[in-house]
């Protein structure tokens, strides 16, 4: 029997939400296949320049000139800093989902009490700037070494990398601004939980590209 | 209006393959070892791709004008198409097409699978805004050395090359602004640029590749008729592009060796 | 007959929740909320072909200044004063990158697929409509910023729209090599972002919106076309985006991905170990996609068009959908055949170029289908139909040349001469602008309440069909005869001097195909205000968009949700009371 325009009120039903969910979800999988592609390409550009020889126009010779960089332990820790994040994300995006999912179980009269929460929202986003932060000063670290963009083919890959990864991340922070500030924007909790979801898949997404580039800097010779 | 369709889709079509079949401009006269092969096989695929454009062209002219809606006309055929159909245009179709590619992969594996023979005349061809140079190792079968810090256009000859005067092997080195050949000699081409991408075109010759800065291609051909012939650049390369040309003077051996020995004496 | 979406729950949620959101963002009110940043497809589906249609102008201008310098360069135009050579090259540049960008990959797809993709699979919008908004403005801007090169020191870049480093790496390489190809990428870069978004918005919605009954099967040609040029664009446009950044650091910050050691009028510039071919690379890994991108939706709209005009289904629909799916799987694994005589390795090539004769086998199968939908046909030669039948002719032969630039014997002689400038013209550009013109031909009654003016049409029609002709066809015989492309003159190299008469011929053919043109903008402009006034289905056609009013309802279809029995070519069904059967007619036609 086929729903009746309208009859519910206008108020919203978990179905709708479910579906409301799945397609955002969709777009998310569509976006990230998009930015995908552009490591994809980067990682070619990568593994085609460390095999090229060059030539050497002096002695008409062909020469590798491809000398990895030793990358700064730093990484490592802004590793763990965003990897923590993501676990931090993950419990926002749960508690998010479980705030929207109340409003569809409440009883008018009655309220489901939420648990006063640590807001897993706000510590992802101090985690996730200070990861920004941390790339920065790992940045610093390699200048400071004499490796700067465009000092070797390889640095230049560094930077590229870890730089392309920072600024898509920082879309991710700006997403969770957003999320953050609910109130303000007077966006309902089942909204707020369908942007926190998405972020938090983009999120996971950004933590695995990191790991992926991290071991193509290191391993792939 | 169907008629009018009809008449203008095959007057193009007629009109079009005129010109074609009519050579009215064509392919410059083939000078070279290749030139015979690649010029068959493009015949071979004139043909063929020529009458599958003019029956696709003439079919759809004449299916605007025979089905067009008239009181008369008997309803439109209800049918959805039809799968041996399909199958059948889709094979002999992959057949044509690729059949054509492979029957000319012969010519290709000559052209550039097998590096030039021994023996050939050696020539290396330098592009550059705007102009080819053309060098040649000289008695010792050596190119000496360049420099990018020797390179000066505006001296021109070995200067515009950057060639290291202190290496040895370049004391016999000759540099010319207008490449010699010997007939009947396959002759290996080393293609380099200084500055952007360039393309050695010798359209007679049935000869094009890339010149790109960072690599030393090699290549060749064999010239089978003297003549002189024009090059030109055939990858746009800046402002200039449409004037970076050169010449080929395809000339008999004994002449090349006078021609050569002649520069080798005025560098004493 | 359901071969609904998914279980009966989802695709009530589904409808339940378009209901909604139709409810939920009802018309706006305000000048800018409903004509500047409107979040309605339709909207914005017209801001991306007024766009193109400006694009298309600004495109058009800079080749007719092209033809009159080949032929007569040493002459002084008012305002413009003398063409330089290194002007002439900007023209080709701007022209090749205008054209591709903002007008081929513009209008068919931003443009009328904003437009129709949700209405003719029964959607109330996009799935993501401030995204959709987005993905207009954020392409606006490119196209901006394109322009702006022209006004740059230097002035616009002179690489070709292909833009090959080292030429468009290094300042020095030429005029406008400066900040106008910083300009040009850029703006390429923004272009990129916008597409990536619309791609986005498109398979989303192709794939969660559809109504009830609508399968994938149901869906009309163009929608299947709409739908697989916005995969390729998802995986295509990034990779421009990645060579783009690439280059940009490579201009300004010392990198040296693309470009080695060089040496320009023997000053050494400091860069030493890239690879110009790198770019070529991940420029056609992008730029093959990117030609189906542009001719796609024309080829879906012409399967609709020969159909509803022949008032017979398309011949062999599944056919077609496969033909259109291995295009695109195909177009990713050829773009090695524009590189034939790069320096890339001779085995790659051959490897490349099977896989381009491989691809030439869909294309051919479609052209087959598009004359068996003739065949046996009532046809109404109305003025989409005619340049429908254009689309074909002309696909027919810019893709007979193909064959020849597709083995890499034949491309020796071939590569870079007018050869090639012929053949994608005719099969990308005036092939993807008869699309554009047949679709606005066909579409204007519903999106503007009128229609155009079919006399004019004719003659539009006419004159751009024979002049088309008569500028690219003639190309093919004097790349054969070995003109070179992208020279700003033939004065210098003497067998090119016979070619002369003939460039005139195509210059002549090119001021009457462009005058053509104004007759389709008065025509355009006119019948919006003083067309006669359409009823809703007037060519009597059975996907959704003729099902509602015209124009169509801020939520596309007046708050009832269309249900759909019926595949999209049912004309001419036997024993039905009309040649014609809507997709939403609940009586149960043969099984399709």
């Amino acid at each position: 029997m086929p729903p009746q325009w309208g009859s519910d009120g206008g108020n919203f039903d978990s179905s709708f939400f479910d579906a409301r969910l799945r397609r955002a979800r969709l777009g998310l999988v569509v976006g990230l296949t998009g930015i995908a592609m552009i490591f994809v390409s980067f990682t070619s550009a990568y593994v085609v320049r460390q095999g090229l020889p060059t030539l050497d126009p002096r002695t008409n010779l062909l020469l590798h000139d491809w000398f990895p960089v030793p990358l700064p332990r730093l990484l490592l820790l802004n590793t763990i800093v965003l990897l923590t994040s993501s676990v931090t994300m993950e419990l926002a995006r749960r508690q998010a989902a479980r705030k929207a999912l109340a409003q569809f179980s409440s009883i008018p009269g009655v309220s489901v009490a939420a648990k006063d929460e640590m807001s897993w929202l706000a510590l992802t986003l101090v985690l996730g700037l200070s990861f920004l932060s941390g790339q920065w000063m790992a940045w610093r670290e390699l200048a400071s070494s004499g490796f700067y963009i465009a000092s070797s083919p390889s640095s230049s890959f560094v930077y590229l990398l870890t730089g392309m990864h920072g600024i898509h991340l920082f879309g991710g922070v700006v997403a969770l601004l957003s999320a953050a500030f609910v109130s303000l924007l007077r966006r309902s909790a089942a909204s707020q939980s369908i942007l926190v979801d998405i972020t938090g898949w983009y999120w996971h997404f950004m933590a695995v590209l990191w790991v992926y580039i991290l071991c193509l800097l290191e391993f792939a010779h | 209006m169907g008629l009018v369709l009809l008449l203008v889709i095959w007057l193009i079509t007629f009109v079009s393959a005129y010109f074609f079949i009519a050579k009215t401009w064509w392919l410059p006269t083939g000078a070279s070892a290749a030139a015979a092969g690649i010029d068959h096989h493009f015949a071979t695929t004139y043909l063929v791709m020529g009458i599958v454009f003019v029956a696709a062209q003439v079919s759809l002219g004449y299916f605007a004008w025979k089905y067009r809606e008239r009181p008369s006309s008997p309803p439109a055929r209800y049918v959805h198409g039809n799968n041996m159909l399909e199958i059948v245009w889709t094979v002999l179709t992959a057949i044509l097409f690729i059949g054509l590619n492979l029957m000319s992969s012969s010519i290709w594996a000559s052209e550039r699978f097998r590096p030039a023979e021994p023996g050939a005349t050696q020539v290396e061809v330098t592009g550059m805004q705007f102009a080819w140079y053309f060098r040649y190792p000289g008695p010792d079968g050596k190119f000496g050395a360049t420099k990018p810090e020797l390179i000066d256009p505006s001296a021109g000859g070995e200067s515009a090359v950057g060639l290291d005067t202190s290496d040895p092997a370049s004391k016999d080195d000759v540099v010319s602004g207008t490449m010699y050949v010997p007939v009947n000699r396959e002759v290996e081409l080393i293609l380099r640029a200084h500055d952007v991408i360039h393309s050695f075109f010798i359209p007679n010759m049935r000869f094009k590749q890339d010149a790109v800065p960072g690599l030393a291609i090699h290549m060749h051909f064999t010239p089978i008729t003297i003549g002189e012939y024009e090059v030109t650049c055939a990858e746009l390369c800046g402002l200039g592009h449409y004037k970076m040309h050169g010449m080929l003077k395809v000339v008999s051996q004994q002449e090349f060796d006078q021609w050569l020995a002649a520069r080798e004496a005025e560098k004493q | 007959m359901a071969g609904g979406t998914g279980g009966g729950e989802t695709i009530m949620a589904t409808r339940e929740f378009a209901a909604h959101e139709a409810h939920a963002h009802a018309a706006p009110q305000g000048f800018i909320r409903k004509w500047v940043f409107s979040l309605d497809h339709k909207v914005i589906g017209l801001q991306y072909y007024f766009l193109a249609l400006t694009a298309v102008f600004v495109g058009m201008f800079l080749s007719l200044l092209m033809r009159i310098h080949l032929i007569w360069p040493n002459i002084t135009l008012p305002f413009l004063g003398d063409i330089k050579p290194e002007t002439y090259l900007t023209l080709v540049t701007m022209h090749g990158t205008i054209m591709v960008f903002f007008v081929l990959t513009t209008a068919p797809q931003g443009g009328f697929g904003n437009y129709f993709l949700p209405i003719q699979i029964g959607a109330a919008d996009m799935a993501f409509p401030v995204l959709n908004m987005l993905s207009f403005w954020v392409t606006a801007l490119a196209f901006i910023v394109m322009l702006g090169a022209f006004f740059v020191t230097g002035g616009a870049p002179l690489h070709g729209w292909t833009g090959y480093p080292p030429l468009s790496a290094v300042p020095t390489a030429g005029p406008g090599e400066g900040p106008g190809a910083d300009m040009w990428i850029i703006s390429i870069a923004l272009f990129c972002i916008g597409a990536l978004m619309s791609a986005l918005n498109f398979i989303t919605t192709t794939l969660d919106m559809r109504a009830k009954g609508m399968s994938m099967m149901r869906m009309p040609l163009t929608c299947w076309a709409w739908f697989i040029t916005a995969i390729l664009g998802l995986l295509a446009f990034g990779v421009l985006f990645s060579a783009g950044i690439l280059l940009i650091l490579d201009r300004n910050a010392g990198t040296s991905f693309y470009v080695p050691l060089t040496v320009f009028s023997g000053q050494i510039v400091a860069h030493k170990g890239g690879s110009p071919l790198l770019w070529q690379h991940l420029f056609w890994f992008f730029g093959h996609p990117e030609v189906y991108i542009a001719i796609l939706p024309a080829m879906g709209l012409c399967s609709q068009l020969l159909s509803v005009f022949s008032r017979k289904p398309i011949f062999g629909y599944k056919a077609m959908v496969y033909a259109m799916l291995s295009i695109g799987l195909l177009g990713f694994m050829v773009w090695g055949h524009h590189m034939f005589m790069s320096g890339m390795s001779p085995y790659s090539a051959f490897a490349f170029s099977i896989m381009t004769m491989a691809i030439g086998v869909p294309s051919a199968i479609k052209t087959f289908n598009w004359l068996g939908t003739l065949w046996g046909g009532r046809i109404r030669l109305a003025s989409p139909m005619l340049f429908a039948i254009g689309f074909v002719s002309l696909f027919v032969s810019g893709g007979i040349s193909g064959p020849f630039l597709a083995q890499p014997t034949l491309d020796i002689p071939l590569h870079d001469t007018a050869f090639v400038t012929g053949h994608f013209h005719l099969i990308m550009g005036v092939a993807s602008i008869f699309g554009i013109f047949a679709a606005t031909y066909y579409w204007f009654p519903k999106m503007f309440g009128r229609m155009m003016n079919e006399s004019l049409a004719r003659w539009h029609f006419w004159l751009t069909f024979v002049g088309t002709y008569c500028i690219f066809m003639p190309m093919h015989y004097a790349g054969m005869a070995g003109q070179p492309r992208r020279y700003s003159q033939f004065t210098e190299l003497h067998y090119l001097e016979k070619l002369i008469p003939l460039n005139t011929f195509i210059t002549f053919a090119a001021f009457v195909t462009i005058s053509a043109q104004l007759i389709f903008i008065f025509n355009l402009f006119w019948s919006m205000k003083a067309g006669k006034k359409a009823s809703d289905n007037p060519w009597e056609a059975t996907t959704l968009e003729w099902t509602t009013a015209t124009p169509p309802p801020h939520d596309n279809f007046g708050g009832h949700t269309p249900v759909v029995y019926n595949g999209p070519y049912e004309y001419g069904v036997p024993g039905a009371p009309r040649d014609y059967v809507m997709q939403t007619d609940p009586t149960t036609v043969a099984a399709h």
